[in-house]
């Protein structure tokens, strides 16, 4: 690990103005970030610790049925607060199906939405990366790829957005906040993440100095609540990232769908909301046609970026497979294996 | 320019000077503070075996940086039996052949603590693999963890009802 300054600003603009100096980089957890300073692929000379920042530990729930959740509320903290998992219960089912009760315990809000993609080449400094050294190249493209993007990825990078937290905000219209020498602005969850496009160590909208402070739910992504459910195909049964996973939202009016909510994570760079999708099942019969329907318009233009053709596939049936789990309804409570294909799905048929 | 931290690791207090932040909360408690008992496997996050209570939360210690957490309350493997008597948790991984090797079993042990406190894995086996999924064992000793977990929760909720 390199050598770095730690410096522990007691105000927002005093942190913001610590983390506006080149090479400088925020700390809440360090879960990602210590990880990857000790294999040398994140080398800030200063990190901001932004742990003992006031105001931002706090889940405030608005009488509308929205919530705003501080960037240092820890990931297990918000699953298990009654009210949002109430509300909110995919977002719940999400980061209890992400890391470990250990790593929930600690990892914050504001860190999920900044991980970094665990594509093996970026981590892995023998190997060319251009979003770890622009310019360089990218030996995911001919290597070992078959978990790598199939949608929205460019010539320069194939990696994915590891998030599950992600996936559902992006379905349910989240809004980042974020604090900077300028002021407060807020940009839209699903622009908050770029594609890789030429440029992909570019890889928020944050600007040197940016502060995430808050993560805000709107009052209609509640109206969800009956019927949302978050499912994560993973190599292993627990503890391990999505090879591919989906989020799925219905509003259900009379036996039909209303409106419904999609997003899918594992696939590209930034979580994946599938607007097409949706508008497929407005007003549609809750079925097993109308599902595979909407997982068609869900992968529209993607295409294999190595060996990973199967997750186009993979990706349909895990969106027709949300949709028909989120039409059986929200369980009482998270399922013992949170987001698992594995778990049986009472009232809904898992085979569609 | 050093920190000076202050930390309470298994109830005694404890001033750390640091001339050099990368110091982990792992490596101060092996290499400074001379308890050993909690492991070293990945040093990534991955293993679980630094598994501690961080102000009563259990949290990967190779993941800590001790700059980060000026005045908390640690408590380890060394500092969870009360006098001679070994805490229901360490007992039951004795009862039910919990381990094999041992190298994971202090942040198995750490883990099981934590996952009981928090509360949320009842009776079901399911439940408690899942909550203890952060927590590796090579030898493939998870058929007794999962039993020692589910008799010392027993065990521990009820001394707290005859108490």
């Amino acid at each position: 690990m390199n050598s770095f300054e730690f410096v522990r600003p007691a105000t927002v603009a005093e942190a913001v103005a610590a983390a506006s100096a080149p090479g400088a980089a925020y700390h809440a957890a360090g879960t990602n970030l210590l990880d990857l300073m000790k294999g040398g692929v994140a080398r800030p000379t200063r990190l901001v610790d932004v742990n003992r920042l006031p105001g931002l530990d706090r889940i405030e729930h608005a009488p509308d049925g929205g919530v705003r959740v501080g960037a240092l509320v820890r990931n297990a903290d918000l699953a298990h607060d009654p009210a949002f998992s109430r509300r909110f219960p995919a977002v719940a089912e999400a980061l209890l199906s992400g890391a470990s009760a250990q790593l929930r315990n600690a990892a914050t809000v504001g860190g999920n939405l900044l991980q970094r993609t665990r594509c093996a080449y970026f981590y892995d400094l023998a190997s060319a990366c251009n979003k770890r050294e622009p310019g360089a190249g990218c030996d995911a493209r001919g290597g070992e790829n078959r978990l790598h993007a199939v949608l929205g990825w460019s010539g320069s990078c194939i990696a994915t957005h590891p998030s599950d937290f992600c996936v559902p905000l992006a379905a349910l219209g989240a809004t980042v906040e974020i604090e900077s020498k300028a002021g407060r602005r807020d940009v839209p969850l699903l622009d908050f993440h770029r594609l890789p496009g030429a440029a992909p160590e570019r890889e928020t909208v944050l600007e040197p100095g940016d502060l995430v402070v808050a993560v805000r739910l709107p009052a209609e992504a509640a109206r969800f609540a009956a019927h949302a459910r978050y499912l994560k195909v993973r190599e292993r049964t627990s503890y391990a990232f999505a090879v591919v996973s989906a989020a799925a939202a219905l509003r259900m009016e009379a036996g039909r769908i209303a409106e419904a909510r999609i997003a899918l994570g594992g696939v590209a760079l930034k979580p994946w909301r599938a607007h097409d999708a949706e508008a497929a099942l407005a007003g549609a019969q809750p079925d097993a046609a109308s599902f595979r329907r909407a997982a068609e318009a869900a992968l529209t233009g993607a295409e294999p970026s190595g060996g990973n053709a199967f997750k186009i596939e993979l990706a349909r049936r895990i969106v027709a497979r949300a949709l028909a789990m989120a039409a059986g309804g929200t369980p009482e409570r998270v399922p013992a294996l949170p987001a698992s294909p594995f778990a049986p799905a009472p009232g809904a048929s898992v085979h569609v | 320019m050093g920190l000076s931290i202050a930390l309470t690791v298994n109830g005694a207090p404890h001033r750390v000077e640091l001339e050099d932040p990368r110091v982990t909360l792992l490596d101060l408690l092996r290499e400074r503070l001379h308890l050993t008992g909690t492991k070293k496997g990945c040093d990534r996050g991955q293993c679980g075996a630094c598994t501690v209570l961080l102000d009563g939360r259990r949290t990967n210690a190779c993941l800590a940086l001790v700059a980060a957490h000026d005045g908390a309350d640690v408590l380890t493997i060394e500092g969870l039996a009360s006098g001679g008597e070994l805490h229901p948790v360490q007992a039951a991984f004795i009862a039910h052949d919990a381990l094999q090797c041992g190298f994971c079993t202090p942040g198995q042990i750490m883990s099981a603590v934590g996952l009981i406190a928090e509360g949320h894995a009842g009776n079901d086996p399911e439940r408690v693999r899942e909550g203890m999924s952060g927590n590796l064992c090579r030898c493939g000793a998870y058929a007794g963890i999962t039993e020692a977990v589910l008799d010392a929760q027993g065990r521990l909720a009820r001394g707290s009802e005859a108490a």
